[in-house]
Parts: structure tokens; sequence; C-alpha cells
């Protein structure tokens, strides 16, 4: 069967680091982290990465105040990324449209603000919010979407974990091909520093960062690496087949030619390199690529002591021998953004196919013997001979892989 | 308290849940609904409110009586006077 080929052709994304994709890559190319302080209920002082995006640029206050800061994320970056593709959006077909959002998780954020909420009325429930159900459902960053854009096709969010950018994307070319939709709005958003219980967690599982200074917390393959930074963010893109961007004389970022999700079916969290490694393969499969042809692997390492080594592991086996890949973290700058994670760490590697520079990992002051890898690209960034392919890890809890490629776009 | 105070109450909370509105001329004896842009759940929210900040409760079948800023203040003003 001939699959279409689907090409990127917009960009819209809010980071603790920038609010536009030239901020953002600017900032990954001088090493300007975005981690801060803030208080968080319960749980008092803790480190997060905190997005300024201004909400009101495509909302009314009134759905700021009714919505999620999920649904305020994907509005803005969708927006971002309409505007970026040059389409003529009003004369789209709003029925062709798909908006698919990956999240890690959705609904925490405001039920946890409505049980803080009835505390104050003596958890009477008849104090609990109207609002609590649209704005919980999963579908909701999707659905405040749709209803911004005026989009009638369909709009849901993808559950997966941290692998959940990479799985909108995905799906977002599965449909795509399928002739479901024209124009698809893909990628992830998280909303997750609103709620205490995802620190807490972390912290009770020992994974929760700490560093005195912020900008160092988030340290991926650092031998003093202890655990993540959460992070609010979102990257969202316009997908089209090949044929429809070509004829409207589209900008087009890269192509997306390889893709894989799989299963560990082994642990709630500890991952496995075996299959992380079996992913990269079946999407360099899919991709009919050869590792010697990826120019950049972005990791997922998220800092954690044994995560971090499981992905090295894994890539060290799917590249060896490969002199021109070059392997990078963007975990260093913006912490983890959960289900924006995928989806943002691939949009700040994609203006390498027109300037090969691979932006570095950092906060690496001594490298974890374990994490040497061929190639890792530490502190400064580097301009590569060339970058044709991407290849974008991004892995999540209960054992749930994915592994995306973008090409350079060529005829 | 006053109707006049009443109907301040109300669009004080009205400022709060539908905050891009213009309220300075807002015709105490038109509707709502037909002045300005609120829907189902906004009015959810007045009751809400009424009985978050005021302690007032507006039963189901009554909330006929928020149509406009003439009928709330005649029907909240009574349940404002009785709370003290």
């Amino acid at each position: 069967m001939e699959l279409s080929r689907i090409v990127i052709t917009g960009v819209g994304l809010t980071a603790p680091n920038g609010n536009s994709l030239s901020e953002f890559r600017a900032n990954l190319l001088n090493g300007v982290a975005g981690i801060s302080r803030t208080e968080i209920r319960y749980m008092g002082e803790v480190l997060a990465g905190i997005c300024d995006f201004d909400p009101l640029r495509y909302q009314k206050k009134k759905e700021v105040r009714v919505g999620t800061r999920a649904g305020s994320i994907s509005i803005y970056c969708a927006r971002e990324a309409v505007l970026d593709s040059g389409i003529d959006f009003e004369a789209v077909s709003k029925d062709r449209v798909g908006i698919y959002i990956g999240t890690t998780e959705h609904g925490n954020v405001e039920t946890e603000n409505e049980i803080h909420n009835i505390s104050q009325f003596d958890y009477d429930t008849k104090f609990w919010s109207h609002h609590h159900n649209p704005r919980t459902v999963a579908n909701n960053p999707a659905g405040e979407t749709s209803l911004n854009l005026k989009v009638t096709g369909p709009s849901y969010a993808i559950g997966a974990a941290c692998a959940a950018g990479n799985l909108g994307l995905i799906h977002a070319l599965q449909m795509l091909r399928l002739g479901e939709v024209d124009l698809a709005i893909a990628g992830g958003v998280s909303e997750s520093i609103h709620t205490f219980g995802i620190f807490a967690g972390f912290k009770s599982q020992g994974a929760l960062a700490e560093h005195e200074d912020p900008n160092k917390a988030s340290r991926p393959f650092d031998v003093e690496r202890n655990g993540i930074v959460v992070s609010e963010g979102g990257a969202l893109y316009t997908l089209e087949r090949l044929e429809d961007a070509l004829a409207r004389r589209a900008k087009i970022y890269g192509e997306i030619t390889g893709y894989h999700v799989n299963s560990d079916a082994t642990d709630y969290v500890l991952p496995n390199p075996e299959r992380q490694t079996q992913c990269m393969r079946a999407a360099l499969k899919k991709a009919e690529m050869a590792p010697n042809e990826i120019h950049i692997v972005n990791t997922h390492a998220t800092a954690t002591p044994l995560g971090d080594i499981q992905e090295c592991t894994a890539i060290r086996e799917v590249f060896a021998d490969c002199p021109d890949t070059y392997v990078n973290n963007t975990k260093g700058f913006i912490g983890h953004a959960m289900g924006a994670a995928g989806a943002l760490e691939l949009a700040g590697n994609l203006p390498s196919f027109a300037d090969k520079i691979v932006h570095p990992s950092i906060n690496v002051d001594q490298l974890d013997p374990k994490c040497e890898m061929p190639n890792l690209v530490l502190s400064r960034s580097i301009e590569a001979k060339r970058v044709d392919a991407i290849l974008n890890n991004s892995f999540g809890m209960l054992g749930i892989n994915s592994a995306l490629i973008v090409r350079r776009f060529s005829d | 308290m006053t109707k006049d105070e009443c109907k301040q109450v109300v669009l004080d909370i009205i400022a709060e849940i539908a905050p891009d509105e213009e309220l300075s001329d807002v015709k105490p004896e038109v509707a709502l609904r037909e002045q300005l842009d609120l829907d189902s759940m906004d009015f959810l929210d007045i009751v809400m409110e009424l009985r978050k900040k005021h302690g007032i409760e507006v039963p189901e079948g009554e909330y006929g009586n928020l149509v406009s800023l003439d009928s709330c203040a005649e029907y909240l003003t009574p349940k404002f006077n009785a709370l003290v």
C-alpha cells in the first residue's frame, strides 16, 4: 500500500524558556534554561518550569476562567501553529481538521482545586463547582481548542504518559494517511505543575530533583543527577499530506518518515532498554533508514539515576558505529514537560535541518560513566557536517515507548 | 439591604464571572441574557457565588427569578434581609 507522505508545516509552542520556536531555539543554543522556584499547595517551595505566554492573546478572560491551564496552553500552541503554517484557516473546511493532543494526565489539577475549595466549606459538596466535569474530562485540552478554533472534525486527547507528545504526532500522521482529516493540529501539552500530586508522587518515589540553583537542577547524564524537574508547556504542529502542502507552497519543516510505539510489559515505572532498543529499530525500519543515517538522537532522559542509564544502554546498542550521529537532551533547559516533552524536544531540534547546529545537553559537570555515548553533545552546541534526520525518543510510565523520525524534506 | 444595593451585589458577581462584559449600561428591566454574553453555566456561577459569598440559597425551581437585575432584586433582597 502506498502511504501518503506527511509533513510538518507549522509549529506553535510554549516552553519554560521560550514562547515561540525562534525564542526557544535561541535559548537552547545559548545555554539559557528556564527553571524557577514556586510555591505549591501542601508542598511549599518546589522547582518547576513555568511558562509565561499570554493566554489572552487568543482567549477571552471568561474562557480562561472557565477553562483549564492545559486548555489555554493548547489554544495558544494551536493558534501559533496555524499562524506559522501560513494556511488560510478561514477557508479550511473545519470538519476536515483533526486535533490530537498528547497528555500525561489530565484532571488532577481541577480535582485538587475543588477538594481544596470544599475544604473551606467543611467539605460540603454543594460547593463543588459545576465546571468540574468539563474541566476534567480527558479530552478537555483538545475540546477547548476545538471550541476556540471552531474545528468540527475529530478532537481528542491521547493519554500516553510522558510519551504522549510523540503519540499525538504519530496519531495525526495515521489519521492523515487514512484520509480521516486533511489538516491535523497535533503534539502534546502539560499543566502538571499546577497539581501538588505529581510533585509529591515523585518526591515519595525519590525522583524529585533538588538543587540550590534552579537552572542546574535538571541534569540528565550528570553523575550527581537526582531526579525530575516538573514543567508545564506545550508544542503543537500542523501536519499535512505532502501534496496538500506543496499545492499551497507551504514552508515544510520536515517529513515524518518513521515512528514506532511499543510497551515494556515489565514494570510500572522502571524502563526496559531492550524494548527501547526494539522501539527505535522498528521506527528505523518503517523509515527504511539505517542508524547511521540519523544525525541527531534526542534522548528522553529525565535525570533519574536508573532511567538515564537504561536509555543510554539502548542508544549505544542501536547507534553503535555511527560516527555522524549526535546525541542530545533538552530537559536540562526546560525540565520534564511531561505530555509536552516529546513534542517540545522535537521542536528544539527541527531548526538543525537548516543551520546544522546541534544544541547541547547542559548541566553535565561530570558525566556519569554509565551514560557515556559517542557524540553526546555536552555544554556547547556543535556544528554537524549534515543534519538530514532526527530520531526523537519519548518514554513513559507503565512502560510505553515511542520513537519518531523526522527527515529534512526533499522531493 | 436596599434593592439597589442588591443589584450591585449581583453586578459584582457578574463582573467576576463574565470579566469581558461592559456592565456600566446594564438595563435593570431587560433580561441579562439579552444584553450580556451569559450562558446557563454562568447562571449556575451566579447561584454558586450567592451561596459561597453570601450564604444565599436559590433552589433550582426558582432560577427563573434571576432573569434580570430587577427580578434579582425583587427575589433576593428579602433573602439578604432575612440573613441579618
